[in-house]
């Protein structure tokens, strides 16, 4: 590309619709059991991929497109309430 | 010109600090070094009386105080800093990395000498040292220009998206008290207008890496169009100075010609020293010498053919340059003899004078005194030296 052309300060703009999802990585798959679940945030803050949300109910929430199944979710719940199967 | 601007008597560091409260950036990493100090010290009391909101964030050295501020102009907002010396040194890795990234960071410098042997007095060894990172640099001769500089650098550097330095001369301008004139706020912020970046890291509708690597099938590239952002400069520079002049009544140019018109004998200088020569240039007048002086205030870019222009009949002329070069000529002195060559048949003689290192006083008689030295381009002299 000729430098007129060319991105200003060498910056790259992405397009997420084209960007690979890190969530088809994963080999295992945590689940969350919403029913044990006390909502206590810490998978939110260890999860390293910040996959991990609160739903309406403020029970863990896994963003399964980004979710590279680690499985650090899994070890931190107090819990139990995450726990990591076969991804299918 | 508003009726609401007042007269204060400010250091230079204080003025600097004054006009850092009236753009009031949105954040300013800093780390402390003689002579900044009065810089810093000054506004982190304005901001502690509430009468600015910066986030303040106090590092732990100058290479992280650039990087924060890289990180912060990259996420989007106004990121400032302050520094001499051995910081310039200790940041001199980041610098490219903010002229590259093309954030428009501003940074107001108190010009020092380097070690070794330390020394924490005024020279721009420092600044010079740094002048081919692709930040823009301009000079100040007073306490005033530092204050009007400030504006002027932001505003150069947001419209072309280059970082800029506003460098005063350490203690000589940055810890004298002089008289000058701020502005009202309401003046300065229609003057600067509100941050609005092309590209930011918080654009999350536009997700956009920066600094990723680049090999040799584009670096190239990149680099060529950072040259492209510099040559703009100069032009921007003009049209922002005129804007500047409307609402200050002070008009700046690339640089200053004082007596030059008729001058058979000129001096070119940059810094608070070009004030010591406008007064020796007027007594010399008196006595009738046709001498004259070129105050350096733009200096990255630098000006080529406009000086040319303005030095075109001088036929003597002396390059008084408050830094070294080793192994090389002066490096002011090399920009003005290679801005002259192309004025075509003329021969010029152009003398260089190292001044000054180390905040040697350097006084009216002194720069008389070397008026009246025979100027050859053969070696080059020095002022003050024992």
């Amino acid at each position: 590309m000729s430098w007129k052309e060319i991105e200003e300060g060498a910056t790259i703009g992405h397009d997420l619709t084209k960007s690979p999802k890190t969530g088809d990585w994963r080999y295992m798959k945590p689940r969350v059991d919403k029913k044990n679940c006390i909502g206590c945030g810490t998978c939110f803050s260890y999860c390293p991929e910040a996959a991990i949300d609160f739903d309406l109910e403020r029970k863990a929430d896994i963003d399964y497109d980004i979710c590279k199944g680690c499985g650090v979710c899994a070890s931190v719940c107090p819990k139990k309430a995450i726990r990591m199967a076969k991804n299918v | 010109m508003s009726k609401e601007n007042k007269n204060l008597a400010l250091t230079g560091g204080a003025a600097a600090a004054e006009a850092l409260r009236q753009i009031n950036p949105d954040v300013m990493p800093v780390y402390p070094i003689t002579p900044q100090t009065p810089i810093v010290e000054t506004f982190v009391k304005i901001v502690a009386d509430g009468e600015a909101d910066t986030e303040i964030i106090d590092v732990e050295s100058e290479h992280s105080a650039m990087s924060a501020a890289i990180g912060a102009q990259a996420a989007g907002v106004r990121a400032m800093t302050a520094s001499s010396s051995q910081g310039i040194m200790l940041m001199s890795e980041m610098l490219p990395i903010a002229s590259g990234m093309r954030l428009p960071i501003l940074m107001l410098v108190s010009a020092r000498a380097i070690s070794a042997p330390i020394n924490i007095h005024g020279d721009h060894q420092d600044v010079m040292a740094v002048r081919d990172l692709g930040w823009i640099q301009i000079f100040s001769e007073n306490v005033q220009e530092v204050y009007d500089n400030a504006f002027i650098a932001l505003k150069l550097a947001e419209k072309v998206r280059l970082p800029a330095m506003v460098i005063m001369d350490g203690f000589t301008t940055s810890h004298s008290v002089e008289n000058l004139e701020i502005l009202d706020n309401s003046t300065v912020k229609n003057f600067i207008g509100e941050y609005n970046p092309k590209n930011y890291l918080l654009d999350f509708e536009n997700p956009k890496t920066f600094g990723p690597v680049a090999l040799p099938n584009s670096y190239f590239e990149f680099k060529r169009a950072q040259i492209g952002a510099m040559d703009e400069v100069i032009e921007e520079y003009f049209d922002i100075c005129k804007n500047y002049a409307e609402i200050s009544g002070r008009d700046y140019g690339l640089f200053e010609s004082y007596k030059l018109e008729d001058a058979e004998k000129a001096i070119v200088a940059a810094g608070s020293t070009a004030g010591t020569a406008k007064m020796a240039v007027d007594e010399l007048r008196e006595q009738g010498e046709k001498v004259g002086l070129l105050k350096i205030k733009l200096f990255r870019p630098f000006s080529y053919h406009e000086i040319a222009k303005a030095l075109k009949n001088v036929k003597n002329i002396a390059v008084l340059d408050r830094t070294v070069s080793f192994g090389s000529r002066a490096p002011l002195c090399n920009e003005i003899k290679n801005s002259l060559y192309e004025i075509p048949d003329t021969k010029y003689n152009i003398q260089s004078y190292i001044y000054g290192l180390g905040g040697r006083e350097v006084l009216k008689d002194d720069i008389k005194k070397a008026f009246q030295d025979n100027w050859n381009e053969k070696e080059t002299k020095y002022i003050g030296l024992k």
